[in-house]
């Protein structure tokens, strides 16, 4: 089965200050697939994948070295601009992070609003369809006017899914989407990753191991800011090449 | 302890109701139709009224407000939302170090810059109350955005959103109650000064004249009719005073209302 890739990173280096948290990381990440990347706390994984959407040098003292290669581009090149860029890779966070000022309806056309989509009718057909793709418009479609945060964490985890499909992106990112959620809001947002990875390209962070063999075709283990093994995730779970995976799946550490 | 608390709270009231109901009960004699409508008698004229105070001190407030809300606005969205570490903190200093000032000196500074040029006037008066709103506008305004949580600032950065419209949109909007609390608040305050405009603003007990001229003011009234021996003004003095207290808490209302949560 042949599949091209999405990302190609190569010799990608980021710190904080004077901290390094990832060292010359080279993977690619392939299209239309669920890669999932896992690790201990504090290994880097979150910090790799802000590096795809240059989230990583919005904080302070943050810098990066290397190339991200998306559809072929350097997203470090000077001539990127990470604004347009951002709306190509979306993002989800840890935790659930709905607009608290606006109607559900808003939360979803909010990308599209604030980048001068006026069209109310275009904007009111992608918030159903962004909210159907996200398996909540059932839930709320009499409630797009009433605000976001009276939904359970689930639903709000849902929101913003549908609000990051609303702007049409290539990638969906997903930093531990479902770590601040119950089992069952869990598996409603485990279904909704494979279906997207039919018309996606999804990386998920998680550190819930049985999350990354159920939902990922590729897993990625990150230890101490480097990438240790990167592998189809059967390969990884089954029969890992290094020592180090072996233990951590095996929860010899964690 | 919870005794103590409530008698603390007793304690702490006392002052502020019989402030209140001194400057009501007093203050409501003197109001009628012809004191709300006619500027200020001359000495042994019955009558008159603060009308050209309330309106001097609109205008004056206005101006201020008019220069100081938009400069500490911008300093406090500087501050919290673009600010590199080290200029932030030298601001803030500064900032803390102007709030903190005494505000005749800072009556003096308008009186020596503009007072000297052209003289008494509502410009001079404005400028003085302009710098004295303008470290708590900014100080409010920046503590307003820093309670937006991060992740907020995030989600609209990650959604391609250009940063000026996720300060507008996501930051200042989700900190508006804060910041309108905090800006009327200085309103509020510099409606009430009287010190940098007893220097600046002149005597004046005509209706407003220009800019560039003397303004009547109702703190000032209060200040000039209350220690003057003449009943009839004192009796001004009171309603000055009570005038005074309705306009600030009136603005309160009206922006309490206006800033009502959207969704409760």
């Amino acid at each position: 089965m042949f599949m091209s890739y999405k990302f190609e990173i190569e010799n990608l280096n980021a710190w904080f200050g004077s901290k390094q948290v990832l060292k010359q990381i080279n993977m690619k990440i392939r299209e239309k697939a669920v890669t999932a990347i896992i690790g201990p706390s504090g290994c880097g994984k979150t910090t790799l994948i802000r590096c795809f959407n240059r989230m990583h040098e919005i904080v302070p003292r943050a810098k990066v070295s290397g190339k991200v290669l998306f559809n072929g581009v350097d997203i470090y090149d000077e001539h990127v601009d990470p604004v347009s860029l951002r709306r190509k890779i979306a993002m989800v966070f840890q935790k659930p992070n709905p607009f608290p000022m606006m109607s559900i309806h808003d939360n979803v056309a909010a990308g599209l609003k604030l980048s001068g989509m006026r069209d109310r009718e275009k904007l009111d057909s992608i918030v159903e369809r962004s909210l159907k793709m996200a398996i909540l418009w059932d839930e709320v479609k009499e409630d797009l006017n009433k605000s976001g945060v009276n939904l359970s964490g689930g639903q709000q985890q849902r929101l913003c899914i549908a609000r990051a499909l609303a702007v049409e992106p290539e990638v969906m990112l997903m930093d531990e989407p479902c770590s601040a959620l119950d089992p069952i809001a869990t598996a409603k947002i485990e279904t909704l990753i494979r279906m997207l990875a039919n018309d996606y390209t999804v990386v998920i962070v998680t550190h819930n191991m049985q999350q990354a063999a159920r939902v990922s075709d590729f897993t990625a283990f990150l230890y101490l800011g480097e990438l240790v093994e990167y592998e189809r995730t059967k390969d990884i779970f089954e029969n890992p090449k290094r020592e180090l995976t072996e233990k951590y799946i095996t929860g010899a550490f964690g | 302890m919870l005794v103590l608390v409530y008698l603390a709270l007793i304690v702490a009231l006392i002052p502020l109701f019989s402030i209140l109901g001194e400057v009501v009960l007093k203050g409501a004699n003197s109001i009628n139709f012809n004191f709300l409508t006619q500027p200020t008698p001359t000495v042994g004229e019955t009558g008159g009224g603060v009308a050209n105070a309330v309106q001097g001190t609109l205008i004056t407030v206005g101006l201020a407000s008019f220069i100081g809300i938009p400069l500490g606005l911008l300093s406090g969205i500087f501050l919290s939302e673009y600010g590199e570490a080290r200029i932030s903190s030298v601001v803030r200093f500064f900032n803390d170090v102007l709030s903190g000032f005494p505000s005749i000196l800072v009556g003096i500074f308008a009186y020596a810059l503009i007072v000297t040029v052209i003289g008494f006037s509502v410009t001079a008066a404005a400028f003085s109350l302009a710098i004295i709103m303008l470290p708590i506008v900014t100080r409010t305004t920046e503590e307003a955005l820093k309670l937006v949580p991060a992740t907020l600032r995030e989600a609209a950065i990650a959604l391609g959103i250009p940063r000026w419209k996720t300060t507008v949109y996501v930051a200042l909007s989700g900190a508006k109650r804060g910041i309108a609390t905090g800006t009327l608040l200085a309103v509020a305050r510099i409606a009430g000064e009287s010190a940098p405009v007893l220097i600046t603003v002149g005597y004046w007990r005509w209706w407003f004249a220009g800019l560039n001229q003397p303004a009547a003011n109702l703190a000032l009234n209060i200040y000039i009719f209350a220690i003057s021996p003449f009943e009839n003004w004192i009796a001004l003095a009171w309603g000055s005073a009570l005038v005074l207290v309705i306009i600030i808490v009136g603005i309160n209302a009206v922006v309490r209302v206006l800033t009502r949560e959207k969704y409760p």
